[in-house]
């Protein structure tokens, strides 16, 4: 029975089910919150506390899984090619639109963590949250984060710009495509990115774009809005 | 399809590669999407080498970001400490990139396919 628990095989299979599961829910009722990544997250956490298994056996057990991510990066650079008009043509709005973005995604996260009364550490570890993992987990330790606390506000941020930012474009009216897309990859980095797929060829393309974009800027806007609220402070 | 998949493997591999000599500030990912990019550009690599694979890749996308969140389970303590601003903040500030972000591009950027409507 322990070593059953512990199989590899039953995880991924778990994995496969569970997320198989919530995409069919996902697809009948089209509700945001049950974006099946938050389902599927909730329930393998679930299933693992339940049952004893540790989140380095998951890890193990489901590395093919996590693995398919970088070549799904790498593929984005095909549908990219397939929009480059769109960017060629927006270049200097894309550039100016993403560094104002991570300007006001670093400053409102310094804010609002200071008026809760949140440390500084856990300050620096979710200042970068709008970036893809890898990134944010870099500047994060640059300014003395926690790593884990980094990969989670990321994975809850992703998620949630994912179910915000369709509402967000119908209240904002923001109807073009190339600045949907922009929303949701800056926002929302590769959860965005595959939200905006579903959404339209030039959004999807342009969110996987969005979010090298939003790597590079946030990296720039970090330091210099740090400094600056500390000499507000 | 093999060689579909040897074609973004390679990229990915070239991506990491340099990640690494540059101190891996930007993920081999990202890297490799770019130079994938240039090389279709420049006509080095065809539309149909990777065409396939990559299109079955990103459509199955959101799975691969499910390990890595469920990993979250391993830093409950700090996270219920720290639950309220973690919320207020993930929150309030994603929506205001999204705004940010999407209105200003709106603005300033060509509009030529503005009138397009599709939802979901």
């Amino acid at each position: 029975m322990e070593t059953f628990l512990q199989s590899h095989l039953l995880w991924l299979t778990l994995t496969l089910a569970v997320y198989a599961g919530s995409s069919w829910i996902f697809s009948r009722l089209h509700l945001g919150i049950l974006h099946p990544l938050l389902v599927s997250t909730v329930a393998m956490i679930s299933l693992l506390k339940l049952s004893g298994v540790s989140y380095e056996t998951y890890a193990e057990s489901t590395d093919m899984i996590s693995f398919m991510l970088g070549p799904a990066v790498v593929s984005l650079g095909y549908v990219l090619y397939q929009q480059i008009d769109h960017i060629k043509r927006n270049v200097t709005s894309i550039l100016v639109s993403t560094f104002a973005g991570s300007v006001v995604g670093v400053a409102s996260v310094i804010g609002i963590l200071r008026l809760t009364g949140a440390d500084e550490a856990v300050i620096a570890s979710i200042a970068p949250k709008s970036v893809t993992t890898p990134i944010a987990i870099q500047l994060s330790e640059h300014s003395g984060g926690i790593a884990s606390l980094t990969s989670m506000a990321v994975v809850i941020c992703g998620i949630f710009g994912a179910v915000a930012a369709p509402y967000m474009f119908k209240i904002f009216r923001i109807s073009s495509p190339v600045a949907r897309g922009l929303a949701f990859g800056s926002s929302a980095h590769g959860v965005g990115t595959a939200a905006a797929v579903r959404m339209g060829a030039v959004e999807g393309a342009i969110s996987g774009l969005a979010i090298g974009v939003m790597g590079v800027m946030t990296a720039l806007a970090l330091p210099l809005v740090s400094a600056l609220m500390r000499y507000i402070d | 399809m093999i060689a579909k998949a040897l074609t973004i493997l390679v990229f990915y591999l070239i991506g990491e590669g340099i990640s690494m000599l540059t101190g891996q500030f930007v993920p081999g990912s990202v890297i490799g999407m770019l130079l994938l990019v240039v090389a279709l550009a420049a006509k080095i690599v065809k539309p149909e080498n990777v065409d396939s694979v990559a299109q079955a890749l990103i459509a199955n996308m959101v799975i691969f970001f499910l390990p890595p969140a469920v990993g979250v389970m391993n830093s409950l303590d700090v996270i219920s400490r720290n639950i309220l601003g973690i919320v207020l903040a993930s929150t309030l500030s994603t929506m205001l990139v999204i705004a940010t972000v999407g209105l200003i591009q709106q603005k300033i950027g060509v509009r030529r396919f503005r009138k397009r409507k599709k939802e979901r």
